[in-house]
């Protein structure tokens, strides 16, 4: 009863908007073609989300529900994001442990990421698409810059951070190099490569969209671009909100991830 | 035979100014099974001396051997209990036990049991798969003290390992330590400030001076255990250590009461 009114209470200021809105776009106060009205928005978001054909035969009927537009933009770039974070990140980790862990690793590093961290990833674009073509490549390589130093950055400051004590019991207990690296050091890590991680998807799902603008023919970043070629501004709003919606489900993954791998964690109440 | 030799031990910590001397001209050479006690106020290089025959820190000159064998770094042989647990939090009760085991390469059957029984004899079973976050100090404290007996090691070093505890922690975690240390015979040596924590638990107490730490005094308990902290024989030692423990305190309290005056 109470999670009900929490969530009427959350919802309040949301359904007002849309009140307001489509009693706006009723009485003719927006062009359809600038602002569409909620509705219009809400049943080109249905459309796109449903198969485009009738069912073929031979087909099954699961195969053909996820036939739509949507859910295939929605895979292709969830797909870049995963693809693009995982080659930015697993090139970060093992990278930021050894600057966190030697000093001597930092320093020979450290000015060239600090000359290379500003750029954000969207000023690479020319450069990707002269290095890597079309298609899913320059994209895997602007998403994977910019989850690479949210995560480089994380992961140096989590191993300086790791409390002196534990590697001294370590030490206590006979452990090798790579144990403790391994063993010590990288659990001790885990809490800020993880708000690194955090940050790093999030960067990367933004960068997906840019990128999805420029070298590629699906996806939400490409369809929302698309829509505006033909001015659907509904198809581009209900675009905009698979994306949020998108992005609040990877939000939400990482965070479930979080609080699993943190379980351990004093400052986690769960 | 002695098991620990300190021979003509001196620690200097460098710091800019001038160098403290940490530990001064000690020689001490503990039996195999002794209970010790290193006790004095803060600054009296117990903790100093503990961390040498750890192998944490080194000293700066003369040598210690444990066996006949010259230290030179931290070893599973001499087993630390540390005053902040320095449990890993990322592990699991049982884990934390078992980790030391799994360093040494010991199979999984082994480690099991020893486990077991190490969660057995601590009264540790309900606790096996909590993380220390939910753990009580005292409960904490158990695990770390398990953690280091799984290594089988002949030698325990303590440093103020109940210091943060209750009065009634305390005393329950004194009488399992020396249950423990009764039925498998390791060598302890023991940090405390607490004159009465060391004449409850020791063979022997060290009394260190406050900087330079030097031993002070080198007395044997001659009282049977359980030991009654409100008999006549406990009260006269308490006093007479208190004595020489308080005035070493004096010399602390002026060293600092100089250091205020001069900032």
């Amino acid at each position: 009863m109470q999670k009900l009114k929490d969530f009427a209470y959350g919802a309040l200021v949301p359904v007002l908007l849309l009140i307001l809105w489509e009693t706006g776009s009723r009485l003719g106060l927006f062009s359809p073609v600038l602002l569409p009205s909620p509705t219009a928005v809400a049943i080109k978001w249905w459309a796109y989300l449903m198969p485009g054909q009738a069912q073929e035969a031979g087909q099954s009927t699961l195969a053909w529900l996820l036939s739509g537009e949507l859910l295939h933009d929605a895979y292709s770039s969830l797909y870049r994001v995963i693809a693009g974070f995982l080659i930015g990140a697993g090139l970060a980790l093992p990278f930021g442990l050894l600057m966190g862990a030697s000093t001597r690793i930092y320093d020979l590093f450290n000015p060239l990421m600090q000359i290379l961290r500003p750029i954000p990833p969207i000023a690479y674009i020319p450069l990707a698409i002269l290095w890597f073509g079309l298609g899913n490549p320059p994209s895997f390589f602007l998403i994977a810059i910019g989850a690479f130093f949210p995560v480089l950055m994380n992961t140096i400051a989590g191993v300086r951070q790791v409390d002196g004590i534990y590697l001294r019991a370590a030490r206590n207990l006979g452990v090798n190099q790579w144990t403790m690296f391994i063993r010590v050091i990288l659990p001790a890590a885990t809490p800020y490569i993880l708000a690194g991680v955090r940050i790093g998807i999030g960067t990367a799902f933004i960068v997906v969209i840019v990128s999805e603008m420029i070298a590629v023919n699906d996806g939400l970043g490409f369809r929302i671009l698309e829509a505006r070629e033909f001015m659907w501004s509904d198809k581009i709003i209900a675009g905009m909100i698979t994306i949020g919606l998108l992005g609040l489900a990877i939000d939400t993954a990482v965070s479930r991830l979080n609080n699993h791998l943190l379980r351990w964690h004093r400052g986690l109440e769960h | 035979m002695s098991q620990i030799i300190v021979n003509n031990v001196q620690k200097v910590f460098k710091t800019p100014g001038k160098d403290v001397i940490a530990l001064k001209d000690i020689n001490l050479e503990i039996k195999q099974g002794e209970f010790v006690c290193l006790l004095g106020p803060s600054g009296c290089g117990k903790s100093t001396l503990l961390n040498a025959v750890a192998g944490f820190a080194l000293p700066s000159s003369g040598e210690i051997t444990v066996e006949g064998k010259l230290i030179t770094g931290p070893g599973p042989d001499r087993g630390m209990v540390f005053q902040e647990y320095a449990l890993f939090p990322w592990m699991t009760v049982a884990q934390n036990i078992a980790f030391g085991m799994e360093v040494q390469k010991k199979d999984k059957a082994e480690i099991d049991l020893t486990v077991n029984q190490l969660l057995e004899m601590l009264h540790l079973n309900d606790f096996r798969d909590r993380f220390p976050k939910d753990l009580s100090g005292g409960m904490r404290q158990r695990v770390a003290i398990a953690r280091i007996l799984a290594l089988d090691s002949p030698i325990m070093l303590m440093d103020e390992p109940f210091g943060a505890l209750d009065a009634l922690t305390r005393r329950n975690l004194q009488d399992e330590l020396l249950r423990i240390w009764n039925k498998l015979g390791k060598t302890i040596l023991f940090v405390t400030h607490s004159i009465e924590e060391s004449i409850y638990l020791a063979d022997r107490i060290v009394v260190m001076t406050y900087r330079p730490g030097m031993v002070k005094r080198d007395q044997y308990v001659d009282m049977p255990r359980p030991r009654d902290p409100s008999s006549a024989k406990f009260n006269d030692l308490k006093r007479e250590l208190g004595r020489l423990v308080m005035e070493e305190q004096q010399r602390h309290a002026n060293d600092e009461m100089k250091l205020a005056a001069v900032d």
